[in-house]
This record gives C-alpha cells, structure tokens and sequence, in this order.
C-alpha cells in the first residue's frame, strides 16, 4: 500500500497561561492521502485551526507542539529546522488564512507579494517569476490581471483579496492546501464563488485539500473524508455521507440537529446545551460528557476509545461501545435459547 | 387604525461622503425601501454585506436621521421629536455580544438602564425584581445580575442583550444579525430564545442577518435587498421555493447545504463580478450588471416593486420563473 501523503500521529499542542496549560489540540491521528480533500469541522476553540498552524508550524508563542509527529512523505516536520520549515512552506504545503483583509501586507504591491513567493521557492528570475504571476491571477479568475499586479491589496473587494491568497497558495504549485475557514468573512455568493473555485482547482492540479471550517454547509459536497473535532480531540471521523446520514457521536449527532435546514416546514431546533469546556481544565472522561443528553458513568470517568463503525467510519463515543456489548449480548441470549 | 404595526414608506439614508477637499457625494446607503410588518410578526431581512440592511434597522429606530421618507408605528408618524416615546415600544438587539455590553456595568445596570430612562419603577426592590424576572426570561440565572459582561459567554452575552431590549416591554424588537456571532451550537439556542419570546408575549421582529438558513428558519416572510433597495419580497417558503429575482435566485442557489446528495445534485446559479461600489451606482436597476438577463431597458429605468402573487413582490423588468 502506498504511503498517504501527510500523517498527522498523536499530535498535542498547548498554550501555557497564566491560569494554566491550554491543550489546544490533544492527541490526534490522521492521514492524508495524495489528492484528497480532508474536512476538519468544529466550533470555535476546538483545536481545527491549531491543528493547521501546527502543521505549517506557525504557533505564536506560547504556544507549542509538546508531542507527537507529523510526518510529510515519512519525514516528521516536527524535527526540521527553521531554515527546512522555510523550504517547506509553500512550497509543500501552503495555507489560506480566514480574513483576506489581513493577511495580505498593505504597503506592497499584488504583484510584488506574489512574486516574493516564486522567487523563494523556484529558479525563476524575475521576468519568469512576473509571468507565473500573471498566469496564477489568469488561473483563479481574477479580472484585468495586469492591471491588479500593480494595485494595493486595498484597491480590491474581498472576494478578490481571498483569490489573490489562493494563487499566492497555489504559486510553487503545493502538494497540501491548507483552508483555514477560507469563506467565513466572505457573503454567500462569494462563497460560491471561491468554493467553487477551489474544488475546479483540485482537480486540476490533483493536490490534497485540508478544508478547516465551522459550517457544515461548506464540506457538505466538497470533502471526502470528514473530521469532526471537540476540545482538542477528534470524536469522530468517515466519509461525508457516513457523517450527514449516519452520525455515531452524540456531539456530531447534536450538531446537525441544531441546524436550520433548507426544507420547508417548520421544525423547532434542538440546541446542545450548555457551553463548551474550559481547555485549561478539561474532565477526565469524554469532554462532550457535561452537554451529552444520553451521558453514562464510565463517560465520566473514562476517554472513550476510538470504534470502527464500518470501513469508513470511526467514532469515539462510549454509546456505541455499549451498543456492541448488548448486540453481543443479545446474540449469545439467542443462542442459548 | 391599519392593520399593520409598523410601515416604513420610501426610506432613503443617504451619507455624505468626502471624496476630495471641498467635494462630497452622497452614498446611498438605503434608497427608497417600503414594508411592513404586522403584529406579532418576523420580516427577514436579507442581503449581502453593504446592501444597507443594518442601515434601515438603525434607521427605523432613528439611530440614524433618515434623509427622507416615512415611518409609521401603530398609525403614528417618528420623528425626532417624539421618538423618545417609541423607543418604549422599539428595541434592537446588536449583532455582536461583545461591544454592544458595557464592560464596567454590571448586568444589572446593563438590564436596568433602560429601566431608569424610562422610570418603570416606584421602588429600588421593583426594579430588582423586574430586573431577576427579565434575566429568567431570557434563560439566565438571577444570580447572574452582580457579574460583569466578561464573565460570560457569548451566547449568554447575546442573552444580555435580548433582556436589556426586553426591559422596557417593547412590541417590536430589530434584531441585527443576532447570532452571526456565536457557534453554531449556541445559535440554537438563542433563535429558540427568539421564538419562545414571540409566542410569550407577541412581540414583532425585523430579523436581519446573511445567514439565508438562519432567516428562512425564524421568518414569516422574508425581504431581499441589494444596494439599497428591495428586490423581493414575499413569504419565507415562497421566497426559497420560488424564488422570481435573479438576484434571489443566486442567492438562494450559493446557500450551503448541510447535507451532501442534495448539495451534489444542486446547480449553482454563479453571479459574475463583484457588487459594484455604492458611490458609483450603475444606471437603472442597480443588478443589471451582474444579470443574466440584462435588457436596454434594465439600464435606463430603475424598476419598482410589484405584485406577482398574493403577497409576493418583485423589482425587476425580466422575471424568470
């Protein structure tokens, strides 16, 4: 079998606080195939945008990475040295940020930004490199593109902003793309627009997609695989539809209630109650336990292991552990009888 | 009396704009909006940013003087000089539950201002007792009334903010993307918040958010706007189902669905370009530039809103089905 491209094993990061040691991201595993497109979903403090930034390794202080390993072809980045990480990044693996009103400097050029990455990572010259520039904005659709390699990123719309992000991303042609929340600050058409861009993008260059996002709505049609994170660690993982259609923890299970949906009709939604956890002080058990409808005693007390659903489908959840032991029970009943 | 409890007729808000030393223009921000809503009622307000749908919440409430037009609450004309009465009956609800809360006030003087504005109280008990009562209505615990704003979650910030509008026993609230803030797990819980409340005590909203799903959930009928204006007006089905605009039919098609086969077998209706700069407005309809159907007559008229159906308004030349 082939090697997957990214695996990500027992990755912990954590901001130390005055109050205490934050576990962002607690412990998880995952692999990344060669032109797949990965979804991590989660609510705000889950950990799915550190999980990112852990992988470029662009953590502000405090914050770290206190163990495990990230192994990109089989070598673990964990290791590299500033000067590796910096061959690495974009060149590798790239990353498009939430708000392409920030992240792009406003005191240099389109085209100046965007030639800064080409010249890094390849041998073009600079002529070869304004080439590859123009031929990037061609590529995602922007607009009069010799005309916005001169222009400030204030001179454009936010749409457009985020499109210069993904061919500045795109520039040395990566094997990775990182999307953290890429249409959050976006209007929904926008949206559309750039999701749709994205997914023409994936096929086109064939490279492997992490898609990090709140909204469901998003990954619906573009993921093959879906990740869903709580508190620093992933509670359950499968195909998009093992996910939508046959969710197997109570926290994904809560979510998907809580939506509005499309559908006519007008059903009262089922919030999950309460709030999140405190990362500084997390429970022994399952840390969805405190919000849970159908919360046990071993919940509390103990991590649920990861379950394998089917082939495609594993969840961390103790209801499906006690649903295997009554079907086992149930199996032998009937046999004695 | 009419039927209706609040009508806003041809509301414009125009901002003057510096556009050099000496020269300004107007931007128009909301130009020429009509509506209504009856009692009891949920008019969404949908539109993507700089549409203007923020503007004509405020304006309604007169946080901003509007340039021209009329609003009539309950067969009564606002003015500047009267609407210190209405804000009696008129609330908001702000969009985000972490600037609209005053961080040196305690919940009690967030919830009570409006209390003592509006001298509600005979006695120092009364107002706490009306303030415990307020913080219970919106699912917080009366003991939360000593704390102050940081200590509390976004949602239950949210909470604050629907008490604080509820204090003075209003019968029209404009909630301004209430929810666009907060995780989708709390969202639930605060929209369910706004329901209960309408069906307690019958209050009126002007639901204004981005979130087509969100709308389409809390709505009776659901108004459409871009730059500046009402493209579409009609009931919250309708306007999903059968949507007439082209505008709204983009809209409605870059809706992302929370479920894969209908997403995978759903076309998207892409817009072109970008929405053109509110100080410079194309000609005629302002859609016109981004439309499919696009006639002559598209850029020399602007067109007004009219009746298809029973109850279902559009602002177009060419409407396709």
């Amino acid at each position: 079998m082939n090697e997957p491209l990214l695996q990500v094993k027992n990755l912990c990061t954590s901001f130390k606080v005055d109050s205490g040691e934050v576990r962002a991201v607690n412990g998880i595993s995952f692999n990344l195939d060669k032109g797949k497109v990965l979804g991590i979903v989660g609510e705000s403090g889950s950990g799915k945008s550190v999980t990112a930034y852990s992988i470029m390794r662009i953590l502000v202080e405090p914050g770290r990475i206190t163990g495990g390993q990230i192994l990109f072809n089989g070598e673990d980045i964990v290791k590299y040295s500033k000067k590796q990480m910096r061959e690495f990044r974009g060149k590798r693996v790239s990353i498009i940020f939430q708000d392409p009103m920030t992240s792009l400097n406003p005191v240099y050029t389109i085209g100046n930004q965007l030639r800064e990455a080409i010249l890094l990572h390849t041998d073009r010259n600079r002529e070869q490199a304004n080439a590859r520039a123009l031929e990037m904005l061609q590529l995602v659709g922007v607009n009069e593109p010799e005309k916005r390699l001169k222009q400030y990123p204030y001179e454009l719309s936010g749409g457009m902003r985020q499109r210069v992000m993904i061919a500045m991303a795109l520039a040395c042609e990566p094997d990775i793309l990182i999307a953290d929340e890429p249409t959050t600050a976006l209007d929904v058409t926008i949206q559309a627009q750039i999701l749709e861009l994205m997914q023409s993008l994936q096929k086109k260059l064939g490279m492997a997609i992490i898609m990090i996002t709140h909204d469901l709505g998003v990954i619906a049609d573009m993921c093959d695989e879906i990740i869903v994170m709580y508190a620093g660690r992933i509670c359950e993982r499968g195909t998009a539809d093992e996910i939508f259609y046959n969710p197997r923890h109570e926290y994904t299970k809560g979510l998907l209630r809580s939506i509005p949906r499309l559908e006519t009709g007008h059903a009262r939604l089922i919030p999950i109650a309460g709030s999140p956890v405190d990362l500084t002080n997390m429970p022994k058990g399952c840390a969805f336990a405190s919000r849970c409808d159908n919360c046990m005693k071993i919940c509390l007390g103990e991590l649920p292991e990861e379950l394998d659903i089917n082939d495609f489908h594993k969840a961390s959840c103790w209801m499906n552990v006690r649903q295997v032991y009554e079907e086992a029970a149930a199996e032998k009943e009937a046999e004695s009888k | 009396m009419s039927e209706y409890l609040l009508e806003v007729k041809d509301l414009k808000q125009h901002f003057l704009v510096r556009t050099g030393w000496f020269s300004s223009k107007p931007l128009k921000a909301v130009d020429g909006v009509s509506f209504e809503i009856k009692p009891g009622e949920t008019l969404g307000l949908v539109g993507e940013s700089g549409c203007g749908k923020t503007t004509v919440g405020r304006t309604i409430l007169h946080l901003y003087k509007p340039t021209s037009g009329e609003i009539i609450y309950n067969g009564q004309q606002i003015t500047p000089q009267n609407i210190h009465k209405f804000r009696q009956e008129m609330q908001i609800v702000f969009q985000d539950p972490y600037s609209s809360l005053n961080p040196r006030m305690t919940v009690s003087d967030i919830v009570g201002e409006p209390l003592d504005i509006h001298k509600l109280y005979g006695t120092k008990g009364e107002r706490d007792a009306r303030i415990k009562e307020l913080l219970r209505l919106v699912g917080l615990n009366s003991d939360h009334a000593r704390r102050y704003a940081h200590e509390f979650s976004g949602g239950q910030r949210q909470r604050i903010g629907i008490a604080r509008a509820l204090a003075v026993d209003p019968k029209f609230i404009v909630c301004d993307e209430p929810v666009s803030a907060l995780d989708v797990s709390i969202q639930a819980q605060v929209i369910n918040t706004f329901e209960d409340l309408q069906q307690k005590l019958g209050i009126a909203y002007l639901f204004i958010a981005h979130d087509l799903l969100v709308v389409k959930h809390i709505s009776q009928r659901i108004a459409v706007m871009y730059l500046g204006r009402i493209v579409e007006i009609a009931d919250a089905d309708e306007v999903i189902t059968h949507p007439v605009h082209p505008y709204t039919q983009s809209l409605i098609s870059a809706i992302p669905i929370p479920d894969p086969n209908t997403a995978r077998a759903r076309k998207r209706i892409p817009l072109e370009g970008d929405v053109p700069s509110p100080l410079n407005m194309p000609s005629g309809c302002a859609f016109r530039t981004r439309c499919r159907y696009a006639t002559e007559r598209c850029a020399q008229e602007c067109p007004t809103l009219a009746e298809i159906g029973p109850g279902h308004r559009i602002a177009c030349w060419n409407p396709h089905e």
